[in-house]
């Protein structure tokens, strides 16, 4: 049956009732959250814009810099490592026995090594970092932001976008890189144990294997995809901090949305980067 | 105190708001901030509604009023925190709104703020927290800088604090060291939020007899955010009474006492 059918004819037309509600209701509760959406993108944005204007701006604040190394490199190092380590263990135990079924169990440290290389040191790094550093960016810059530290450092002439954002942001950068080195040793090394407790192979030689089919491109390339992941760690963790409101709630609430932020975009831009990586450098 | 004489501002009166009083005092040194038909809103609550203020160097107005009457985002329009919807805010005869950001971090130096719960960098010790602003804005070799943080924690009563971490201190010791940071760089003007909220009588009495002595010595401009009627009392020259984002009166202690103005009497009568 028509929905005409119901209706008298002289609403037909011109003189028709507006939309029903639920159709409206509707559309409101699709556009609400995708307004929602384009707003938090349109603030990422000007937050970048302001980052990046402060940041070709004098003083360069080199020593705090330093310290947000040692803040997000160093003290990430041991989680980062161990998850290289972890992984790399697992991975060995796990390709093994599949790769001994189809009697292909040469093939171990080669694939062992293009995998952490190629996929899991970089991925691992990038969420790990996501996790501590991005809920610590987040939950400190949002605590600033509700105890008015944020707006101490601005009223003393001191620009927060460079102070606290630039210099967090440039080192999730270039520590990123570095960590998924670690990562990566720690995955080949734990590989090579893993597989040594099965069957005795020297280090040398298990290393000799893996690189077999692998050149300093097929390194360089996901390494230095992480340069994004650090990016966008440092950015979102940055932001979440910096738009803080609220109080203590408004800090949990800053970090919990860091560490899922930065971990959802960096998920989505491995998988953007591998496509990039595989029509350029393969 | 500096004496004061009354005047009626007659541009309050001509847009019909509240009879105001304003007084001027007898130094004739040019005003440091002058706030001219100052509008503030966030979303459709109306916090500032055409506020007047003029204050002059060496002077010291409070600003009282209720809880929620824009005290505190006043402060924070005068250092330029946040933007006004309209209106205009002159320190040192510059037009806050319209400096660029360089410009209007150079205008900042020349201005302490002391915010309401001190705001201390958390992550700093008391002497890094005072050393932020000279670190950044002066020449001073690190000797020369470790000896001003000693002369300013000296000034407050916290020489002996220097290597404490904020949250190691009582939340009296941290309005000094909030106060002894706003005074680093040796400002012009100083902007005071609140300064004995929280405290007990005893830490309240100390901390206004500290800031009158800082005045004293520096010779500031200062605007002092308060609900704290003693405290207005005991340092400020001009008290001004915010109502409904408005300046209701503006007057010393005594006018807004011998005030007939309903509001007036009610809050003198309930504060004291």
């Amino acid at each position: 049956m028509s929905h005409n059918a119901s209706i008298p004819h002289r609403l037909i037309g011109q003189d028709a009732p507006p939309a029903p509600s639920l159709v409206r209701a509707t559309f409101a509760t699709l556009w609400s959250p995708l307004n929602g959406f384009l707003e938090w993108f349109g603030e990422l944005g000007l937050f970048a814009w302001q980052v990046l204007r402060a940041a070709v701006r004098r003083p360069f604040e080199g020593q705090e810099l330093f310290r947000q190394f040692d803040e997000i490199g160093s003290k990430s190092l041991p989680l980062v490592a161990l998850a290289g380590a972890a992984i790399g263990f697992v991975l060995a135990l796990e390709s093994r026995s599949s790769l001994v079924h189809f009697g292909a169990q040469s093939m171990l440290p080669a694939a062992l090594v293009y995998s952490i290389i190629h996929e899991t040191g970089p991925i691992v790094t990038g969420l790990v970092v996501s996790g501590r550093v991005g809920a610590g960016i987040g939950a400190e810059l949002g605590s600033m932001k509700v105890t008015e530290q944020i707006d101490a450092i601005e009223a003393s002439g001191v620009n927060p976008y460079k102070f606290l954002a630039f210099t967090r942001i440039l080192a999730c950068i270039l520590v990123l890189p570095l960590l998924t080195v670690a990562a990566d040793f720690c995955g080949v090394l734990f590989g090579w144990l893993a597989e040594t407790l099965a069957e005795p192979v020297s280090f040398h030689r298990f290393i000799s294997q893996g690189f077999a089919g692998s050149s300093f491109r097929d390194f360089l390339a996901p390494t230095f995809r992480t340069v994004v992941f650090g990016l966008i760690i440092g950015m979102i963790g940055c932001f979440q901090g910096m738009r803080t409101k609220g109080g203590t709630a408004g800090v949990g609430l800053s970090a919990t949305s860091s560490v899922v932020l930065s971990s959802l975009f960096v998920i989505l831009a491995d998988v953007i980067l591998v496509k990039i990586i595989l029509v350029f450098f393969s | 105190m500096m004496p004061v004489e009354q005047q009626v501002l007659p541009d309050v009166e001509e847009r019909g708001a509240t009879p105001t009083i304003r007084t001027s005092d007898e130094k004739s040194v040019g005003p440091a901030v002058v706030v001219r038909g100052l509008h503030k809103s966030f979303g459709k609550q109306i916090v500032l509604d055409g506020i007047n203020l003029t204050v002059k160097s060496g002077e010291t107005l409070a600003v009282l009023g209720r809880s929620g009457t824009g005290k505190s985002v006043l402060l924070k329009l005068i250092i330029g925190l946040q933007a006004p919807d309209s209106g205009s805010i002159l320190v040192h005869d510059k037009e806050i709104a319209r400096l660029d950001l360089e410009a209007l971090n150079a205008l900042r130096k020349k201005m302490g703020f002391l915010f309401q719960h001190s705001a201390l960098y958390d992550s700093l010790s008391v002497e890094q927290n005072i050393a932020f602003p000279l670190k950044r804005h002066t020449k001073m070799t690190a000797s020369e800088r470790g000896d001003r943080v000693k002369q300013l924690l000296s000034s407050v009563g916290m020489e002996s604090d220097l290597k404490k971490m904020p949250s190691d201190i009582s939340g009296g010791m941290q309005k000094r060291v909030g106060l002894a940071r706003a005074l680093a760089l040796d400002p012009g003007i100083l902007l005071l939020d609140e300064p004995t909220a929280g405290l007990d009588p005893i830490t309240s009495g100390e901390i206004n007899e500290l800031v009158l002595k800082l005045q004293e010595e520096h010779d500031m401009a200062s605007i002092v955010v308060t609900h704290d009627l003693q405290s207005a009392k005991t340092i400020a020259d001009r008290i001004a009474l915010l109502h409904e984002g408005r300046v209701l009166i503006e007057g010393s202690f005594q006018d807004l006492e011998k005030s007939d103005n309903e509001f007036v009497s009610e809050f003198m009568k309930r504060d004291s």
